[in-house]
């Protein structure tokens, strides 16, 4: 199929492959981070594990919007849905998070709540046009990708004065997060994680554009990648990343010229800038509180900040203390070096965040590759 | 005793009419609808003799016997509607055991309010199916639900069939070296459909492959007798069929991305909302696993029939304690193929 078969070619895929082979060093490991979970995902879904030679390892970041989302802010979609009894629109992904006491929102419509998924935070809008008589909110996650679209909505409800819509603003930012990460003990003092380059998310890029992370190649000196999420692309990055260890150098470097620029949508940034701004501080699970990483509600459009209106406030809940999401999520362990992972927590029954979107390291782990740690099956 | 004179009993207003509560309340409106709706469109002996059941022959054989509510939204989809699907499905799931289909049963919920000129069109279609396969609706029932109770109309149909001597098909039957066959491309039914939902309409020309399949069957057992598996990968797509049939009969599989066939539409719809045609519903194909040694003269029986033309062999059984399905990617890699779980849901990014 056009712009689909071409970026999962089988016979090209071993190319790249041959050309990985070639350039890394056997006596030395390569750590690369593939910050994003659609990354993840792909190198799940395609087997791109078993392409890349030994001293080439992915280290899974923290670059899923549902694996991150705190269980506090979760709560407060289920208290809107379940107390304020508003009609709580979301993103797919968002339905089968579990808070605490094994709730979600998917159990919540269950007992009655009035939950909707919609595919675009437009869908909710029109929900509100249409029944007037209904507090409508939109639940907002997800990275810089979706936060154009929620402020577009925003700006909409505001233009024409719809008085029964508002937003829950989740939106987190990517850079604040590699930042947190390589600031971590782990990457900074202890060396217990080491760190030689990032796969960054096209679809990010595509609005904030390849500058932002010039910051992390000059100052960590870190080679950043930037690359679309099909498997050739990861591929591709891969060996560029290598390409620039091997050479010593720490660039910028866009494998997915065919959409991102330097400067990125720069109308997209001016929506976001106009209807959002920087929040001091925002918990992420898995990595705690982290400076300057997401964005809440500008006070112009306060009237439409579901936070505000209904007087919300968050509180911190703790995650099962046996379940390693968060150094998972920093790249520090990998899935299976949880004692939880698949044994009680599974897709089925997710205990921590990174098993309950498919694009979550341990679910992606679980769903397709879990048979790699199993004696006699991978040989089969 | 004088008889109600003709024309002074308005005939059923199927244009205009909506389905009430008296539709359902065993009077003469339900009378009415039976005999101008329901009797007319299925018409046939077992119906004629108005009893509250049929009597039928007694075959000659093993008898087999499934049910399946249906229960789909939207009522009409681009290729078919709830009444054909009801024929269908039920059809398939007699004949994934090897059965001829004999005879279905049928049971209408009834929303208040649902269109009569709705209602028609799906029995029509219903009485069309039947008719199309050979399988005749000898008894049914109708209950109405109070409006909100319902989601226009649920149907649950019942299949009789019976199995010909020699022949012995079940989902535990696998055994590892057998080949696995697939009767055509998937995705298009599940699409189908989520192209009509509301919140996520869009325009395709992606038409479910809806089919009754005993045909197919019965030409695959003609060339084929020694068949071990049948099954229709309805819910949860090919993938959960496959696991299902693993978990049965203890076995892993190992099976080929590029011998699956997927519509460029359906690809491109299910890469839209992140969905995997691996999991998406069909209505119209099989999975077949047969001894090796009879997977040729299987696959050419297969395409020789309008339904399967697309048929391939896309892998193959493994021994395998922990029972997985692996797939060799197109992309030259391996994973598993997982069960499902919850729901596919449209991703964000």
């Amino acid at each position: 199929m056009k712009y689909i078969d071409e970026f999962r070619d089988g016979a090209l895929a071993q190319r790249i492959a041959a050309a990985i082979a070639a350039e890394a060093d056997p006596s030395r490991r390569y750590s690369f981070m593939e910050f994003c979970g659609g990354h993840t995902h792909a190198i799940s879904r395609y087997g791109i594990g078993d392409l890349l030679p030994p001293p080439v390892r992915m280290v899974h970041g923290p670059g899923c919007p549902v694996c991150v989302l705190p269980i506090g802010r979760l709560e407060l979609a289920l208290q809107l849905a379940l107390e304020r009894r508003v009609v709580l629109c979301t993103y797919g992904d968002c339905l089968r998070v579990p808070a605490s006491g094994g709730l979600s929102l998917l159990k919540a419509k269950a007992r009655g709540a009035d939950v909707r998924m919609v595919t675009s935070p437009a869908d909710a809008l029109a929900i509100a046009r249409a029944e007037p008589a209904r507090e409508v909110v939109f639940f907002a996650i997800g990275f810089e990708t979706t936060a154009p679209p929620t402020a577009l909505v925003i700006r909409d409800a505001a233009r024409e004065r719809i008085p029964n819509f508002s937003v829950v603003c989740n939106h987190v930012l990517t850079p604040a997060a590699i930042t947190h990460i390589l600031e971590s003990p782990e990457v900074r003092r202890f060396g217990t994680l080491l760190l030689d380059g990032f796969v960054g998310p096209a679809h990010v890029s595509t609005v904030i554009g390849s500058r932002p992370y010039e910051f992390f190649a000059e100052e960590y000196g870190k080679p950043v990648v930037i690359a679309g999420f099909e498997p050739l692309d990861v591929m591709q990055a891969v060996l560029m990343l290598l390409r620039q260890v091997n050479e010593g150098r720490a660039d910028v470097e866009n494998e997915f010229s065919r959409a991102v620029t330097r400067d990125g949508n720069v109308k997209a940034q001016a929506l976001v800038a106009e209807v959002f701004e920087l929040r001091r501080s925002f918990e992420w699970r898995g990595l705690g509180e982290v400076p300057y990483s997401a964005l809440r509600i500008r006070e112009v459009f306060a009237d439409y900040d579901a936070e505000r209106r209904f007087g919300l406030v968050t509180r911190p809940v703790a995650d099962n203390k046996a379940c390693e999401c968060g150094a998972i999520l920093r790249g520090v362990k990998q899935p299976r070096d949880c004692k939880l992972f698949g044994t009680v927590c599974t897709p089925d029954n997710p205990i921590g965040s990174c098993m309950v979107s498919s694009e979550g390291a341990c679910a992606a782990y679980y769903s397709y590759g879990r048979w790699r740690e199993i004696p006699g099956v991978a040989e089969a | 005793m004088s008889s109600v004179r003709s024309g002074y009993v308005r005939a059923l207003d199927i244009k205009h009419g909506r389905v009430d509560l008296s539709h359902g309340a065993g009077g003469r409106a339900m009378a009415q609808l039976i005999e101008q709706l329901f009797a007319a469109a299925f018409d046939n002996e077992w119906l004629a003799q108005r009893n509250d059941a049929a009597l039928l022959q007694r075959p000659d054989g093993r008898i087999v016997v499934s049910t399946d509510g249906h229960v789909v939204s939207p009522l009409f989809f681009p290729g078919g509607d709830i009444g054909c699907l009801a024929v269908h499905g039920t059809i398939n799931d007699v004949a994934m055991l090897g059965a001829r289909p004999l005879a279905l049963s049928a049971g209408f919920i009834l929303e208040e309010g649902l269109p009569l000129a709705d209602l028609k069109r799906i029995v029509d279609s219903m009485a069309r199916a039947a008719r199309d396969a050979g399988v005749p609706v000898v008894t049914g029932d109708t209950k109405v639900v109070e409006a909100g109770k319902g989601d226009g109309v649920f149907i649950t149909t019942t299949g009789i069939g019976v199995v010909p001597p020699g022949i012995t098909i079940g989902g535990d039957r696998a055994r590892p070296g057998d080949a696995v066959l697939l009767s055509g491309s998937i995705g298009d039914h599940g699409m189908a459909v989520m192209s009509q939902r509301e919140s996520l309409a869009f325009g395709s020309e992606i038409v479910s492959d809806t089919a009754a399949l005993h045909g197919l069957v019965a030409a695959m057992l003609a060339a084929a007798p020694d068949l071990r598996v049948l099954r229709d990968p309805t819910r949860g797509g090919l993938a959960t069929t496959l696991n299902e049939i693993a978990a049965q009969s203890n076995v892993g599989m190992l099976i080929d991305e590029a011998a699956i066939a997927v519509r460029a539409q359906v690809q491109a719809a299910c890469e839209f909302l992140g969905l995997d045609p691996l999991y998406v519903a069909n209505e119209g194909k099989l999975v077949a696993v047969a001894p090796a040694g009879s997977a040729d003269a299987l696959l050419r029986a297969m395409r020789a029939h309008p339904l399967a033309r697309e048929a391939a062999l896309i892998g193959s059984v493994v021994d395998d304690p922990h029972r997985f399905v692996q797939m060799r990617t197109r992309f030259g890699g391996r994973r598993v193929v997982d069960w499902l779980s919850g729901d596919q849901l449209p991703r964000i990014c």
